[in-house]
């Protein structure tokens, strides 16, 4: 009846066991898309056990409402459980396939991986670049050139981001046979609109309009506003990336470019952005309720947040010193951060964003194919 | 002011401080005790709030209810249509064969329509009718969350508004005295004395206390679990009555329905009800059947299949579905009993193979003559039921200000009674879906603020 509490149990197991009573139950129904996708479910195949972990968007708002929560004999815990099988899923779905073990110590591997890239970095500048350019104040166009030149710095951020968007996607892929439905095209079109909704929105972070339970049992929108605003930020900086490309090829004018542009703008608001966000999320994930979480999702998070604030930080340095004798030294920083970050982003939690908005497709496409069952009260 | 000195935050007593004169002493911390504190602290009193069960197990029943039933007469964000207060009156009427008690029910079914409001005001979430998989419902409103989430929200607003909340600590002794009750608590064993200058008592029923049950139900009692919280074990009702209350319901009357015979002995809730009886054939131990299973497809169906399988030998009966029937049948808790044939399921369910054999054939037969449901597709699949109470149709008889009536004829105007302990008041047989949360909070809202009147008088 309830979870063993001696015997390890793999936690798809333990899901499933969970999802059943929930089945039974749907009081949680008006949270998020977990529960009108298991309504009136008998049983819970491995892949829709994942789907449904990863539709989790982790709101907590079941667990301070569940009536089986422990002390009670069935010590229903559904965050946690699908937090860990999101754990497990991500692993099973890394691409390549070897990054598994660096998946499963990504604390560790991105500490290393981003600090011997920066030091190498650092190093090769230190060494390649004459002191009086690189600790010379520049004005003129084409100033971070001169510290790095434009083909490395090119090649080392092009390669390296490459390499992160082909992983990244490969698992996807991976992910998404593992999930997806056999939808024809048709409808799965037909979904889209409303799966992008609620990806753009995070309406499942809401709690049913009321707020999450972001710290405990008081509910609160600082959670999902807070990821709003790091997304914000985050799509700033791919804007000021991809202007500054533009314009370094279209107009031929080289970096830097004045404060008044739209790299220079669109940097920094989306560094200072990033940076709020980060600092919010991180300021819930520190006090939250320990309860309801997987203490390796926690520990991803915090690697995440910390890469991402690395490269927002050493980004905003080099906008701010890049006037002073330090824009050489904090350029390659940055350089080696955003090389190192990319390099090791296919085995982070950066996962989830693409598995969340293919599961909120699956969600989408299956309310089209099948509307959920309706259940009552007493 | 004379606020107790409370650990804040924590909500428990501190050792040793003075909890010794308030003006509202309310026990029970499920919707009745908290709608009642609320009501009451918001009209000016000094309230403080025990309640017997700990932290994690507070909120009695009301932890397991989803909907609760109000009158309207228009459409809101949380109901459609409209349900007039006439209709509502109606429908409680027909349940209960017109045993109730009209002014008390009138008043209940009144406030009623203004719960919706109270509850939001004081933090509760309504689900909007456009969230989830709510099925289309003119007469209720569905808890976001359920009741564990309103019970949440209600402590949070209480705490908030200055009500002192004690866990573990249970109303013990009562006396009614001229202007003022003494009250004792016991907490660890240990009792403490003092004054209100009135009490709300909303300790639910006691149908969680084995000799109650044994009392109203006979033998059938013994096998027979409870569904919701092991705390409703009717220390409040015994005190009232002891107090000179009258006593109102009907003796041996409860709401029984089938549950999982594997679930937990108490707080199963709402997930091990069985409802897919209508889907397949109900048989006793023999495999004897029990009753026809779709002479009653409404969906309160299952409160008649309580008693039934209570009446079974040993108080113990199966359901059988075949493959098609369990596939209609609603998901269940704790997956069926199942096997590839009919006599290996009468073997894994302990029942006789051959009377189990006998009945399928005879509902087979019946099936292909007339018309019905035969089980016939393998693999079969089994529940194991027995029955489990909701509540017992007995308490305490108040007047329309849910003061306590007293045997003796006249009203203790100090005394009051909310929630499933005076539920029997106006629903003295019969149930009707999500009655149980309007008539506490209704009356724990009404108790509150005649018991804060009576008290700053
Ligand atoms: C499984 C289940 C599902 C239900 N579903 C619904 C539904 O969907 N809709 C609906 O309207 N109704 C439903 N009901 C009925 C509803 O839950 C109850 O009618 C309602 O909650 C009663 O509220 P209450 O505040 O009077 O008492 P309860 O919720 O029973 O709580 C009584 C409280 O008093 C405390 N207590 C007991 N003795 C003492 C003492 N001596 N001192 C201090 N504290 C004490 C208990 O710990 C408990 O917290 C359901 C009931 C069950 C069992
Ligand atoms: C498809 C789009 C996205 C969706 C649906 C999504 C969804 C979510 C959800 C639901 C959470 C909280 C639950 C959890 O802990 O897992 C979360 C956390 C997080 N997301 Fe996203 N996200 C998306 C895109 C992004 C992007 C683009 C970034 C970075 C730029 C990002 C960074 C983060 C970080 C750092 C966390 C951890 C925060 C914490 O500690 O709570 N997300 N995301
Ligand atoms: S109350 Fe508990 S069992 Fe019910 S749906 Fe919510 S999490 Fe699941
Ligand atoms: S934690 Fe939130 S998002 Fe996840 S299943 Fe529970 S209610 Fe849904």
């Amino acid at each position: 009846m309830s979870r063993p509490a001696d015997t390890p149990i793999d936690a798809a197991t333990e899901a499933e066991r969970l999802l059943r009573i929930c089945a039974a139950c749907m009081y949680c129904d008006g949270y998020c898309a977990v529960f009108p996708a298991i309504a009136g479910k008998h049983g819970f195949p491995r892949a829709d056990i994942e789907h449904l972990a990863h539709l989790c968007h982790n709101c907590r708002g079941c667990w301070y409402a569940c009536q089986y929560a422990p002390p009670h004999p069935f010590a229903v815990n559904l965050p946690r459980t699908l937090a860990e099988v999101r754990q497990e899923s991500f692993a099973r779905h890394v691409r390549p396939r070897w990054l598994a073990g660096a998946f499963a110590r990504n604390g560790r591997v991105a500490v290393a991986v981003v600090s011997a890239v920066t030091l190498a970095a650092l190093a090769l500048v230190l060494i390649a670049v004459p002191p009086e350019i690189l600790f010379g104040v520049h004005t003129s166009g084409g100033a971070f050139y001169r510290v790095v030149p434009w083909g490395v710095m090119t090649a080392a951020a092009g390669l390296s981001f490459a390499w992160a968007v082909v992983a990244v996607a490969a698992a996807t892929v991976a992910f998404w046979r593992t999930i997806g439905p056999r939808a024809p095209l048709r409808i799965v079109l037909r979904a889209l609109p409303a799966a992008l909704a609620d990806i753009v929105t995070l309406r499942n972070l809401g709690g049913g309009g009321h707020g999450c339970n972001d710290t405990g049992e008081k509910l609160s929108g600082e959670r999902r506003a807070s990821h709003h605003v790091l997304v914000a930020g985050f799509a700033l900086t791919v804007l000021s990336t991809v202007s500054a490309a533009l314009l370094h090829h279209v107009t031929g004018a080289p970096a830097p470019y004045p404060i008044v542009s739209l790299p220079v703008l669109a940097g920094t608001l989306g560094g200072v952005l990033m940076l709020v966000g980060i600092a919010g999320l991180a300021a819930i994930e520190t006090r939250a309720d320990r309860e309801p979480a997987a203490p390796a999702e926690i520990r991803m998070n915090i690697v995440l947040l910390a890469l991402l604030a690395a490269t927002a930080a050493s980004g905003l340095a080099v906008l701010g010193l890049r006037a002073t004798a330090a824009m050489g030294l904090a350029l390659t920083l940055h350089l080696g951060v955003v090389v190192g970050t990319f390099l090791v982003l296919p085995a982070t939690k950066m996962l989830h964003a693409p598995f969340r908005a293919a599961a909120l497709l699956r969600a989408a496409i299956d309310r089209l194919i099948a509307p959920p069952r309706r259940s009552g009260g007493e | 002011m004379r606020l107790p000195a409370l650990c804040p935050g924590c909500g428990h007593m501190t050792a040793g401080a003075p909890l010794s004169e308030i003006d509202v002493l309310v026990a029970g911390g499920a919707a009745a005790g908290l709608c009642a504190a609320i009501a009451a602290r918001r009209a000016g009193a000094t309230v403080h709030l025990v309640e017997s069960a700990p932290r994690a197990l507070r909120g009695g029943n009301t932890r397991h209810a989803r909907n609760f039933r109000i009158a309207h007469d228009g459409p809101a964000p949380w109901v459609p249509d409209a349900y007039p207060a006439d209709a509502f009156l109606n429908d409680l009427l027909r349940v209960t064969e017109h045993a109730t008690d009209d002014p008390v029910a009138r008043r209940l079914i009144d406030g009623s329509a203004d719960l919706p409001g109270f509850l939001i005001d004081n933090g509760v979430a309504l689900q909007p009718t456009s969230r989830g998989v709510l099925p289309y419902s003119r007469r209720t409103a569905f808890l976001l969350g359920g009741g564990k989430a309103m019970i949440n929200a209600l402590f949070a607003t209480a705490v908030q508004l200055g009500v002192g909340v004690s866990y573990d600590t249970a109303l013990a002794g009562l006396h009614v005295e001229p202007g003022h009750c003494t009250a004792e608590l016991r907490r660890d064993g240990s009792l403490t004395r003092i004054t209100a200058r009135a009490v709300v008592v909303a300790t639910g029923g006691d149908q969680a206390d084995r000799a109650a049950l044994r009392r109203q139900l006979g033998d059938a009692a013994d096998t027979v679990v409870v569904r919701g919280t092991p705390h409703a074990d009717g220390s409040g009702l015994r005190l009232l009555l002891a107090a000179g209350a009258a006593a109102a319901g009907t003796p041996g009357l409860g709401h029984l329905v089938p549950v999982d015979a594997r679930g937990p002995a108490v707080d199963g809730g709402i997930v091990t009800r069985i409802t897919g009886i209508p889907y397949g054939v109900v048989v006793d131990q023999h495999g004897r059947r029990v009753a026809d299973e779709r002479a009653d497809l409404r969906r309160t169906h299952y409160a008649q299949w309580g008693p039934r399988i209570a009446a079974c030998p040993e108080g113990r009966a199966a359901l059988v579905l075949d493959h098609d029937g369990l596939s209609r049948a609603a998901p269940t808790a704790l997956p069926p009993v199942s096997a590839p044939t009919l006599a290996g399921l009468a073997a894994a369910l302990a029942i006789d193979p051959a009377g189990l054999d006998a009945t399928v054939r005879d509902v087979n037969a019946t099936a292909e003559a007339r018309g019905g449901r035969p089980i016939r597709v393998p693999p079969f699949a089994g529940y194991p039921l027995v029955a489990g109470i909701t509540f017992l149709h007995h308490g305490v008889a108040v007047d329309a200000a849910m003061r306590v009536r007293l045997r003796t004829g006249g009203i203790a105007d100090r005394l009051l009674a909310a929630g499933g302990i005076m539920a029997a008041t106006v629903l003295r047989r019969g149930y009707l879906a999500g009655l149980g949360v309007t008539l506490a909070a209704v009356s724990g809202r009404i108790a509150g603020e005649e018991a804060a009147r009576v008290a700053t008088r």
